[in-house]
């Protein structure tokens, strides 16, 4: 127990004193994670719609393999990025291995499959209300999918969140690829395992109060911003 | 303008799973006018619609319009029985197909407005659609079809589920479409509606046309005993 108030304690003091070391890798985080949430839905939102519109050949196979891929394991993807990105590795020669380049490569994909099995599970049940009407207007496939994207807009969000708290939360992977290195690659959670390492858990424990802080705001934030809960939008 | 119709079936049979739905059915649908489909339920009315609009895929036979399939799509307009809204507002609804067909966003807003001061939603152009009663939705729907004013319009039974007055509104709007020479398709349970509407009619029974011919003849001296039992109000099967 006095673990835990020394570490609200530490949490506090940290952010009063608004540490410069904190803010920093509060920032990167944010960073690396927000660039790989950007990232991913670019990729997984569109393809997620795609899966739900389009009947093809292996379709079944394609979500069963999807939806097995949400439960990649961090440090498993931090290992295969870490083998593609090291100097005898295939990508090497671009020097991203221990660069916040590297973790956002390691998150978007691990985040990528999560997003686009919960696309896909929101637009199968808006595809099935629309199918008629949209083949009826004879709609491309290219408006098609625009219509469900923006028509699902709010069900995506739940989608992108979860992908960010997958993501912000993630400490295998960037560990491996990113090093932890102090004022290049270390993040909160890499920051957490350091200290903890080292014994300091009021530290440890302050910036893991700040890092649920952090996801929680950013939540909050995004729903004011699209007004998810306001009455009366559907 | 070369004109769309008239539409030819030939042999169309629509099959699901091993099941027959519809046909073997041969059809022209020529003129102009407003022809009323009736039949019980699970004769084949909204397969029958659904394929002459190419909702539906032909196990066999073929549907053609006077024109290329591409051309013939955009000329049309369908209506479901229960209306899909989109969760938009009424104003964004009503142009959907426009901005579908890369209308300038200032004309298409002009053609919505007007279109929704027409079916009584001037007011309601930033209410959420999913918002409106029943008979708005399918005023609505009815509305958003007609938009691209359409040559050929069918509806699949649009005042199931409406009071009189939102019935009176949509029969009057269909009226005028049909004098400002749309050619109305329509699938019906209401005898009154088929009545109040057809220049001609359609009777389907168990996935076949068991009788057609217009309105006079068919409702006023019907050949086939099937028809008369079903226009008398029993049980046809």
């Amino acid at each position: 127990m006095n673990d835990i108030l020394a570490g609200l304690a530490a949490a506090l003091r940290l952010i009063v004193t608004l540490d410069a070391e904190l803010v920093e890798i509060s920032l990167r985080s944010l960073q690396v994670s927000l660039t790989a949430l950007l990232i991913a839905s670019t990729i997984a939102i569109p393809f997620g719609t795609l899966l739900a519109v389009q009947r093809f050949r292996f379709r079944r196979s394609v979500i069963a393999v999807l939806n097995a891929l949400m439960g990649l394991p961090p440090v498993v993807v931090g290992l295969i990025v870490y083998l593609m990105l090291s100097r005898s590795g295939p990508f090497g020669v671009l020097g991203l291995l221990f660069t916040p380049t590297a973790m956002i490569i390691a998150q978007v994909i691990i985040i990528s499959p999560l997003i686009a099995s919960i696309t896909h599970q929101a637009m199968r049940e808006l595809w099935a209300e629309y199918h008629d009407l949209l083949i009826s207007l004879h709609a491309t496939k290219r408006q098609r999918i625009a219509t469900l994207i923006w028509d699902g807009r709010r069900n995506l969000l739940t989608a992108a969140l979860a992908g960010f708290g997958r993501a912000i939360g993630e400490v295998g992977a960037i560990m491996i690829v990113g090093g932890n290195i102090d004022h290049a690659t270390r993040v909160l959670t890499t920051a957490i395992a350091l200290e903890t390492g080292k014994g300091d858990f009021a530290l440890a424990l302050g910036l893991g109060f700040v890092l649920i802080a952090l996801a929680l705001l950013i939540n909050l934030g995004i729903h004011a911003l699209s007004g998810t809960e306001r009455e009366g939008r559907w | 303008m070369a004109g769309l119709l008239p539409l030819t079936l030939t042999d169309a049979v629509v099959r699901r799973n091993g099941k027959t739905l519809m046909g073997p059915v041969s059809l022209t649908l020529g003129g102009e006018g407003i022809t009323i489909i009736i039949g019980p339920n699970g004769s084949g009315k909204t397969t029958l619609l659904r394929a002459m609009h190419g909702l539906e895929r032909l196990s066999g036979g073929a549907a053609d319009w006077a024109l290329p399939a591409h051309e013939a799509n955009i000329r049309q307009a369908y209506v479901f029985q229960s209306p899909i809204v989109l969760r938009r507002t009424v104003l964004a609804n009503l142009r959907f197909p426009l901005d579908l067909l890369g209308t300038p966003r200032s004309v298409a807003n002009a053609a919505a407005v007007a279109w929704a001061q027409r079916i009584g939603l001037g007011r309601a152009l930033d209410t959420q659609a999913a918002r409106l009663s029943g008979g708005e939705r399918q005023k609505l729907a009815l509305a958003r079809a007609l938009i691209r004013e359409p040559e050929v319009l069918f509806l699949d039974e649009p005042s199931a589920n409406l009071d009189g007055r939102s019935t009176r509104e949509i029969e009057a709007l269909l009226q005028q479409c049909q004098a400002a020479g749309t050619r109305i398709i329509m699938a019906t349970h209401d005898m009154g509606q088929a009545r109040r509407l057809a220049a001609d009619a359609i009777f389907m029974l168990s996935g076949h046309i068991h009788e057609k011919g217009p309105a006079e003849a068919f409702f006023g001296a019907s050949r086939t005993p099937e028809l008369i039992a079903f226009l008398n109000g029993d049980i046809v099967e």
